[in-house]
């Protein structure tokens, strides 16, 4: 890849660059700011869109009370029961029961406080869940 | 001196190096994390050695297909040897001693930070990039093999120099607390290190010369199918398969991961070969070799053939392929890529010998 080849292409980014190793018109390398390219930022949003609709419907799942709010946190953080389960400290069968409603409304207020603190927001926001 | 639950060594309960109390960090933006914060950490220490010449001395070039290992529901693609390896062979190469310690207890790893920091010693972190405030949101996703420097503190936030990023940034204690505790593949367990003795006089051909040596041998030589070019192979036949076996919808999801691991942050373009030619380039320089300027501009010619997949692939992910835009096309591509890598190895081999 050449300097001026180095795409720029706005992105993933933000406010921020990554560097890209491209050669120079000495066929020298370097280093070249870059703020993005377009076939990763394709690849990424296309990542966000899986994660997104499998958000949307869980979302769905819990107003319905098919599923505890947890299971939403839970997919909003990008987890699953077994990560969620080491974050947590708790076996995996237990937080796979607190996803089902009836468990989730008798789990005492220590343990939500647990959860909540694992998904960095308040108790109130965790009940209300999606 | 607090006594930490560490599992270093134990005769290291006096880990405090002959490095003078420093304020400042020269903070110098990579391409990947690991060389990265690698380079700049040898170069606050005044041993100037830049990402690409980290890279290639820790063998960092590599390729990996393992469907068995899933992280965020995806199989594991990597385009660079295992998390924790280019540091250790860099130091081992240079002879650069280094200190790491591992905890149970964020507390305790938070509070055995702090006691560096506060005598200027500057100290490599791995971390989750999921919790780590300053990172673009499109990025964090659950990446636990990132690796930053903390070189100071503000009241309650960390001076951070994260190599990927344009300047140093700031994170706040519980986050970075998180970060260094996140759970699931890679698990950082607050791994944290330092360099505690740089050798007066490094022998840096010899250092090349065996970085090189384990590149080639991994790439052309491990008797796995999923590793090396065997691995590139590997995968460039299933993708052709992937339309008939998953659907159009699911091969263009993995289609996609393939081109995240090769393209966003960290890899410099073209899943570390361009990095990798920048590094023979400086090894052809400093060897006074000039097969190895050859050799860098054949790597070139490799990286931007994986560029060209990922250009290829994302038109098809898109849905908006081209004329001749195919599985079949892509699979080729890669094919390409295998053979012109096995060639370049080989011969690399023969240079260096």
């Amino acid at each position: 890849m050449e300097k001026k080849d180095v795409p720029q292409d706005e992105g993933i980014y933000g406010q921020w660059h990554g560097v890209c190793y491209a050669t120079d018109e000495n066929e020298k390398y370097v280093l070249t700011r870059s703020s993005g390219w377009e076939p990763a930022n394709t690849a990424n949003r296309q990542a966000w869109e899986v994660i997104e609709l499998e958000i949307a419907k869980i979302s769905e799942k819990v107003k319905k009370g098919e599923i505890s709010p947890i299971a939403y946190h839970m997919a909003k953080n990008l987890m699953d029961v077994k990560m969620l389960a080491k974050y947590t400290g708790l076996p995996r069968w237990r937080v796979k029961r607190h996803l089902k409603p009836q468990a989730f409304r008798r789990i005492n207020h220590a343990l939500l406080e647990r959860y909540a603190k694992v998904f960095n927001i308040p108790v109130e926001e965790l009940v209300r869940g999606a | 001196m607090k006594t930490w639950a560490w599992r270093g060594s134990a005769s290291q309960a006096n880990f405090m190096p002959e490095q003078p109390i420093k304020t400042g960090f020269i903070h110098r933006q990579s391409a990947h994390c690991e060389s990265g914060a690698t380079s700049n950490l040898l170069r606050n220490c005044g041993l100037d050695i830049s990402e690409a010449l980290v890279f290639g001395i820790g063998s960092g070039l590599f390729f990996g297909y393992f469907p068995f290992i899933k992280i965020q529901n995806q199989p594991l693609i990597t385009f660079r040897n295992a998390p924790g390896r280019i540091l250790k062979n860099t130091a081992k190469r240079l002879g650069v001693r280094i200190e790491s310690f591992k905890f149970k207890n964020p507390e305790k790893a938070m509070d055995a930070l702090d006691d560096m920091l506060s005598k200027g010693i500057h100290v490599g972190l791995q971390a989750g990039v999921y919790w780590l405030p300053y990172f673009p949101p499109p990025l964090r996703f659950h990446f636990n093999a990132h690796t930053l420097v903390a070189y100071g503190m503000d009241g309650n936030d960390y001076l951070i120099s994260d190599p990927v990023f344009d300047e140093p940034v700031i994170c706040p204690r519980k986050d970075l607390m998180k970060a260094r505790f996140a759970e699931g593949t890679f698990a950082p367990k607050g791994k944290m290190y330092y360099l505690a003795e740089i050798p007066k006089k490094i022998n840096l051909p010899l250092a090349i010369t065996k970085g090189i040596k384990e590149t080639c041998r991994v790439m052309i030589k491990t008797p796995l199918p999923l590793i090396g070019v065997r691995g590139i192979r590997f995968l460039a036949k299933r993708i052709k398969e992937w339309p008939k076996k998953y659907g159009k919808r699911k091969a263009s999801l993995y289609l996609g991961h393939i081109i995240r691991m090769q393209e966003e942050i960290g890899t410099g373009g073209g899943g570390f070969r361009l990095m990798y030619a920048a590094f023979l380039q400086e090894a052809a320089d400093i060897l006074k070799e000039n097969h190895l300027s050859d050799m860098s501009k054949r790597m070139t010619g490799i990286g931007d053939k994986w560029r060209e997949f990922a250009l290829f692939g994302a038109r098809i992910c898109k849905g908006r392929s081209l004329d001749g835009d195919n599985y079949e096309t892509l699979g080729n591509i890669m094919l390409d890529c295998a053979e012109a890598e096995y060639l370049l190895y080989k011969d690399l081999l023969e240079v260096i010998r």
